[in-house]
């Protein structure tokens, strides 16, 4: 019998350990695993990296881990946002660490990572700030740098809907990340609108095949 | 004194260069007024960072969905015929060369083609890159729109950018408030210029040679 879905946030956060890299779904406000941060805050892990795309606005979900002072590193593309204060006080007083990492290639190094792919060469960041002491090669006449894989100790990601196998479908462009982090991380958690019974999401329209998940947990709309 | 054109004609000069059937993607700021200038003589696919094809304009005020935003995380719509996919993906299409035409914002363009539009020399500023590294280098057209000078006068097109590159060689055109000019093999080639400006007052205000097109043409404030 398979069946990841837990009943509490508490459980689906259960055994995080300090240190650990957390890869977290989202794109703006879009598709944020908001639940499962708040989860993460109250189990009172620390030293974590964070790696998404946005570090997090407002006083909630990743701005709240940072002002907490949970977070030691964030791996990111798009830090500042309209509210990112926590961020950006945090990382001036040099107390938070930004790795910061090209869209394409962050998302690309995690899918690397749940590939089992040592990295790759890409154009993207040649010749740039952002390729500075990385290897390069030259593919095709074309300067390539040298990316590592991304992996995750654990993923918190947004979904729609799940069954009990982790079966996955999202809503619109929440989907961002979602499917590339939870094929990422050793450990993926997922909240979601709605449980399904098995047999009930379309094989066809499956998006994260439960594979990649091991707890899901059904968050009531605030 | 010579009238530049407002940003709502160049955006329409570049919209006039999108071919029908293109799948384009705009960058944030003046390159999203190129949307509301293309004519509906053409069929445009419109790519989002963040997962869709087939982006449409901005939903009526109280029919938002938060989720469904565009890169500048604004809410947006989804046009008959458009789809979501993941973030992966969604830079594929990017880096891999299947976005046929990029319109992207430029702080400076140097002569060969190198664009510099994500870090300017402000101390303090946290950096933050998103997608305009994986757009400048896998689009299979670089367009670049800016204003000709700077507020204070100095000009944007130069024979090296002097801000953190996004990428090297990578601009094929560039659209001023002033000029449209092309980064030719051997460097930048005017082919038009707004009504009553001379050729050395465009080349006082740009700070790398200027070549000129055998047919110079005008550029409308239609």
């Amino acid at each position: 019998m398979i069946d990841k879905r837990v009943a509490t946030l508490a459980d689906a956060v259960a055994g995080i350990q300090d240190g650990a890299t957390v890869l977290v779904g989202g794109f703006g406000a879009s598709g944020v695993p908001v639940a499962l941060c708040h989860a993460l805050l109250d189990l009172g892990v620390r030293d974590l990296t964070i790696v998404t795309n946005n570090a997090g606005a407002g006083e909630t979900d990743v701005a709240a881990l940072i002002r907490e002072r949970r977070v030691r590193k964030i791996v990111c593309s798009y830090p500042r946002s309209r509210g990112s204060i926590w961020f950006e006080g945090r990382w001036r007083a040099g107390e938070l660490e930004l790795e910061l990492v090209p869209q394409g290639t962050l998302s690309e190094r995690m899918r690397a990572a749940a590939a089992g792919l040592g990295g790759f060469f890409t154009p993207t960041a040649a010749d740039t700030l952002l390729a500075e002491g990385k290897e390069v090669r030259i593919i095709d006449g074309r300067r390539h740098v040298f990316e590592e894989p991304l992996p995750g100790d654990v993923a918190l990601v947004k979904a729609h809907r799940a069954d009990r196998w982790g079966n996955l479908v999202y809503r619109t462009a929440a989907r961002n990340y979602g499917p590339t982090m939870a094929a990422a991380a050793a450990l993926t958690v997922v909240e979601v609108d709605e449980f399904v019974e098995l047999g009930e999401l379309d094989p066809e329209a499956v998006v994260t095949p439960g594979i990649f998940v091991d707890r899901v947990v059904r968050v009531e709309e605030p | 004194m010579i009238e530049p054109l407002t940003d709502i004609q160049v955006a329409r000069r570049v919209a006039a260069d999108i071919p029908d059937g293109s799948y384009v993607n705009l960058g944030i700021g003046m390159p999203t007024l190129v949307a509301d200038c293309v004519g509906a003589d053409k069929e445009i696919v419109y790519h989002s960072e963040n997962g869709i094809l087939g982006m449409g304009p901005a939903p009526a005020a109280g029919e938002e969905d938060f989720e469904l935003v565009n890169a500048g995380k604004q809410p947006v719509t989804l046009l008959p015929g458009g789809s979501y996919f993941h973030h992966t993906d969604a830079f594929l299409m990017m880096r891999g060369g299947h976005i046929d035409v990029t319109v992207l914002g430029a702080f400076q363009v140097s002569e060969r083609g190198d664009l510099a539009n994500w870090a300017t020399d402000v101390v303090g500023m946290p950096p933050a890159v998103g997608g305009a590294m994986d757009l400048a280098v896998g689009a299979r057209r670089v367009l670049a729109i800016t204003t000709h000078t700077t507020k204070d006068g100095r000009p944007k097109l130069l024979t090296h950018c002097t801000f953190p590159l996004t990428a090297a060689r990578v601009v094929d055109r560039v659209y001023t408030d002033l000029a449209v000019v092309d980064v030719a093999p051997d460097g930048f080639l005017v082919r038009e210029m707004v009504p009553g400006l001379t050729r050395d007052e465009l080349q006082g205000l740009t700070a790398a040679q200027l070549g000129f097109a055998d047919d110079v043409g005008t550029m409308s404030r239609g």
